[in-house]
């Protein structure tokens, strides 16, 4: 049925022109339509990406869905996209959060609609584009691409350090992807091309890999981000906006995790394995150590923003970890994490809509004046504890089950996390929403309105099923994982 | 003894624009302040019919008079773009200089002079032709920085940049003579086949004759250490004239180079290379730590102009064909964003506010979203942030200087134009993220409103499409060198 279209195209371009029309179109005055318009452009971006998991071939392990044109000669560059079972479905979970974004901003966002709506719109064609292309310069392209967008929403309609956080996330960010440009321009002058397949194939000696590694590895790590290069984090999730700590959290921290599946770890599979033990240690490093940090946040926002951390460390655990239990467990992560973190800085965004404060101490409660929303609330948390039957249990418990295969202590540090993560979640949840009502103006704060139901109700249904029904998550992107796993484990030392 | 007259037609374009200017200088005398833009017309004329004489001429490489004066693929290519960068720069500057009561005869003769000196200097086969041309062209600037006459830092800036650019002057002819002692010739062929022959001994003269040509050379462009007057002569003169200095003449610089090092001396590319890399490192660094302490846009721009062309001389030091056409496409790039810059600051000013102050830039974003958008545009490709075309000017620099070996100093140029990123990104920051100061609308002609719209587009359209660009940049370094 879909078989003339090019699917992919249309996911990148969709929501990108339908944020330029709202561009065009935005008036201050009228800022309705432009918020009718981005919900159709978002639903109709979303619409496109489901005929990619239906029409997906879960027993191919190529890439599905290509399309290839020139595009610019002179350098060999094309215009190459294709997905295979990981990329498809980080690709699904752009194009949901983006309409969950859009119907999140309806109301909180008075300032500048269009604008709000247009950056998120063409944020997440680039985003897409990320995940979708196969040549290396396109990657970079819409790698790049997309913190121009991010960079203004931070910036327009965060908080009162707004200014320094966009920035340091800005510089942090293109420091790492320029490095990573002169590696690719290095591989090219070797290939002759920049398409990711070739590169995939290069040998390339130990020396030139390590580089290559680092390189790369400057550029995910900084974006995942692995401790201790993710100090932008916390900075930019407390001063953007919901959505942007949304499409921040639930989004392009997956980009990191993505950059070393498609590239990193194929790219220089022998530097990945030689340097398998960094990884490892910085890893738990981020499980362990940055779990402690969260505990002792006082702002909420601030504590989901390390708690991300942490789990992020659970794809780079089982990235490094070389097995399929802990390759799947990391991908099973990226996806959940994209739901929970995305519920959670919701939740904390209509707390902050009634209160305007997004610290601890100011709440307290609040199950009293916002029971629905403390049910929502609730069933978030103890996916961010990793209780069994949510989303975040599947991943993690797969990456600590491939890790006791190779590595009993590993698994054991890693493990730790379902008591810190408890921990910290629950405590919060506890001082926040149960208790004496210390603040008089919790007693007065609405409950759930439908759009935040919907919102939120969409994400519990995503948690819930992918927690209890992981099947057919893990069944379309099984022999991709495992065909990326072996690429990983053949040397290219020739 | 029959006198053969050489065949003119080359020429066409120059001579034309020569006529031209001298009945504009004539004919303005004649006309009353308040028709002046009957020759604000006929200037934007003369440029069109030369831009149009190129084209009606060109053909395959062709030397007149004994070599003196070439004209192939890169002259063609060069001059269209120098005659678009003036037609732009007079859209653009016309409001700004009426109401300052700058719109006279001698503001648009000069500039004609000033892009007749160009076309020589991109033409010129010979020492003596590009010496010609380069004077041709300064002494233009040098007075049309100080046309505003009144204006204290204009005359400084106008007195600065006579003085050096004299200096630079004589350094240049004192390398070129001594070129010409080694070689017997001031042909640029010649000279080549000399070095190339091996007649001459690569000794100490030789040498001591490259370190002032590329002394001269570095003047001309703005690379540090011959960068001083930049900063001066950008704030101090008059933003169009700024404008003017900051565009066009970069073709011109590119083209000098060409001929010079790669046309006459790349027998010598050992060590004009050692050079280059020494200048390109120092322009990359200076230019962009200093340009994060500036307050003044223009004077910004100045040292971000000194840190492009570091990355210009990157693709020119790689010694390549590549190189150079990623360097030409480098500057093209440049002149675009340029262009678009200076651009910005002319349609922003008033009468009585220059609007050159980085504050001034303040919430521009609420006072007029489109033009936000579109120095917005400008800023991340000055910065080199893809999808805009800075990117891929960059990037065709770094792959030609990794090519030649060089990954180092493509290393050490990422991670200053990181540092580069972020002055660009402080003027998104004022336009976007700040309350505006200035509350006068925003009203530019409608010709302004168009180029400007156009010039902020190019970066997007020109990123997405890079492929035409670059590769006539390509064409036409390959059937000139």
């Amino acid at each position: 049925m879909f078989d003339g279209l090019p699917l992919l195209s249309l996911a990148i371009w969709v929501p990108i022109v339908a944020g330029i029309l709202v561009l065009l179109t935005g008036r201050d005055s009228s800022p309705c339509l432009s918020r009718w318009l981005a919900l159709a452009g978002s639903l109709a971006g979303f619409l496109v990406t489901v005929p990619l998991f239906t029409g997906f071939n879960a027993t191919q392990s190529g890439m599905q869905f290509e399309e290839f044109s020139t595009w610019i000669p002179a350098f060999n560059i094309n215009y190459h996209l294709g997905v295979d079972g990981i990329s498809m479905l980080l690709i699904l979970l752009t194009s949901f959060t983006t309409v969950l974004v859009v119907i999140a901003g309806w109301q909180v966002i008075q300032k500048k609609v269009a604008q709000y709506m247009a950056s998120f719109l063409i944020l997440s064609g680039l985003m897409i584009g990320v995940f979708a292309s196969m040549d290396a310069i396109l990657f970079y392209v819409f790698w790049e691409a997309q913190l121009i967008p991010m960079f203004l929403i931070i910036g327009v309609w965060g908080g009162p350090n707004r200014v320094y956080a966009t920035i340091k996330f800005f510089l942090y960010t293109l420091l790492g992807s320029l490095l990573m440009l002169i590696s690719f321009i290095y591989m090219y002058h070797l290939s002759g091309s920049f398409d990711i397949k070739d590169l995939q194939n290069l040998p390339l000696t130990m020396t030139v890999q390590v580089f290559i590694f680092i390189s790369f590895f400057l550029s995910f790590a900084v974006k995942l981000p692995m401790w201790p290069v993710h100090t932008w984090l916390p900075d930019a999730h407390v001063e953007a906006p919901t959505g942007g700590s949304v499409v921040l959290a639930a989004i392009m921290l997956k980009m990191g995790g993505y950059g070393f599946i498609r590239l990193a770890m194929p790219i220089a599979p022998d530097a990945a394995h030689a340097l398998s033990g960094v990884m490892i240690f910085l890893s738990l490093m981020a499980i362990i150590y940055i779990s402690f940090v969260a505990l002792v946040q006082t702002d909420m926002k601030k504590l989901i923003a390390y708690s991300s951390i942490a789990h992020m460390g659970f794809v780079t655990l089982g990235l490094f970890i070389f097995n399929i239990y802990g390759f799947e467990g990391a991908v099973l992560q990226m996806i959940s994490h994209g739901f929970v973190s995305a519920a959670l800085f919701l939740c904390v965004g209509v707390m902050y809509d009634r209160l305007h404060s997004r610290l601890i101490a100011d709440y307290g409660g609040i199950a009293n004046s916002m029971p629905v929303f403390a049910a929502f609330f609730m069933l978030f948390a103890m996916a961010n504890a990793g209780l069994p039957g949510t989303s975040a249990f599947t991943g993690e418990f797969t990456v600590i089950l491939g890790t006791i295969q190779s590595h009993f202590w590993y698994a054991a540090l890693a493990a730790t996390t379902l008591i810190t993560g408890a921990a910290y979640t629950l405590w919060m949840y506890k001082r926040v929403v149960f208790g004496e009502v210390v603040n008089q103006a919790v007693s007065t704060m609405q409950d759930l309105n439908a759009r935040e139901i919907i919102v939120l109700g969409l994400l519990a249904v995503a948690v819930l099923g992918m927690g209890l029904y992981p099947f057919p998550v893990t069944h379309v992107m099984q022999v991709s994982a495992h065909n990326l796993l072996t690429r990983i484990a053949q040397s290219k030392l020739h | 003894m029959t006198f053969e007259l050489p065949n003119l037609m080359p020429m066409l374009p120059e001579m034309a624009l020569l006529a031209m200017t001298c009945f504009i200088l004539i004919f303005d005398l004649f006309i009353q302040d308040e028709n002046r833009s009957v020759t604000f017309v006929l200037a934007q004329i003369a440029v069109f019919v030369t831009a149009g004489c190129i084209v009606g001429t060109s053909g395959p490489s062709v030397s007149l008079f004994g070599d003196m004066f070439t004209r192939d693929a890169m002259a063609d290519v060069l001059k269209l773009m120098i005659c678009l960068s003036v037609e732009i720069m007079f859209i653009y500057s016309s409001t700004y200089l009426k109401l300052r009561g700058l719109f006279k005869g001698e503001y648009f003769v000069l500039t004609l002079f000033a892009m007749m000196g160009m076309m020589i200097l991109v033409s010129a086969g010979h020492f003596l032709t590009l010496y010609l041309g380069l004077e041709l062209m300064a002494l233009s600037f040098y007075a049309m920085i100080a046309l505003d006459r009144d204006n204290a830092r204009a005359t400084e800036a106008a007195m600065k940049y006579f003085v050096l650019g004299a200096l630079a002057s004589g350094l240049l002819l004192y390398g070129m003579s001594m070129l010409y002692g080694v070689t017997g010739s001031l042909d640029i062929a010649r000279v080549a086949l000399a070095i190339d022959s091996g007649q001459v001994a690569i000794g100490a003269p030789l040498v001591f004759g490259l370190v002032f040509v590329v002394a001269g050379l570095a003047f001309k462009i703005g690379a540090v250490p011959f960068h001083m007057w930049i900063p001066d002569v950008y704030e101090g003169a008059p933003t169009p004239i700024a404008l003017f200095i900051g565009t066009a003449p970069k073709f011109a610089a590119f083209a000098f180079f060409m001929r010079l090092l790669i046309g006459g001396l790349h027998g010598l590319v050992g060590d004009w290379q050692q050079m280059l890399v020494v200048m390109s490192v120092l322009s990359i660094v200076v230019g962009n730590v200093t340009a994060i302490a500036q307050t003044n846009f223009k004077r910004m721009l100045a040292y971000s102009t000194i840190s492009h062309m570091g990355f210009v001389l990157l693709g020119i030091l790689s010694g390549n064909v590549a190189g150079y056409s990623s360097a030409m496409y480098y500057m093209a790039v440049y002149v675009i964003m340029s262009l678009g810059a200076f651009g910005m600051v002319l349609l922003l000013s008033r009468a009585g506010f220059e609007s050159d102050m980085l504050d001034d830039f303040k919430g521009l974003n609420q006072r007029s979203p489109w033009y936000a958008f579109m120095l917005l545009l400008v800023m991340f490709a000055m910065a080199g942030v893809p999808p805009t075309v800075g990117f891929y000017a960059k990037f065709a620099v770094l792959q030609a200087a990794l090519q030649a070996g060089y990954v180092w100093l493509t290393v050490l140029a990422v991670l200053f134009s990181v540092v580069g990123a972020f002055y660009y990104l402080r003027i998104v920051k004022l336009m976007y993220f700040d309350e505006p100061q200035q509350l006068a609308p925003i009203a530019p002609r409608m010709d302004v409103r168009l180029i400007m719209s156009l010039n902020g587009l190019a970066m997007l359209v020109l990123g997405l499409m890079p492929q035409s660009l670059m590769s006539l940049c390509t064409y036409s370094i390959m059937h000139s060198f």
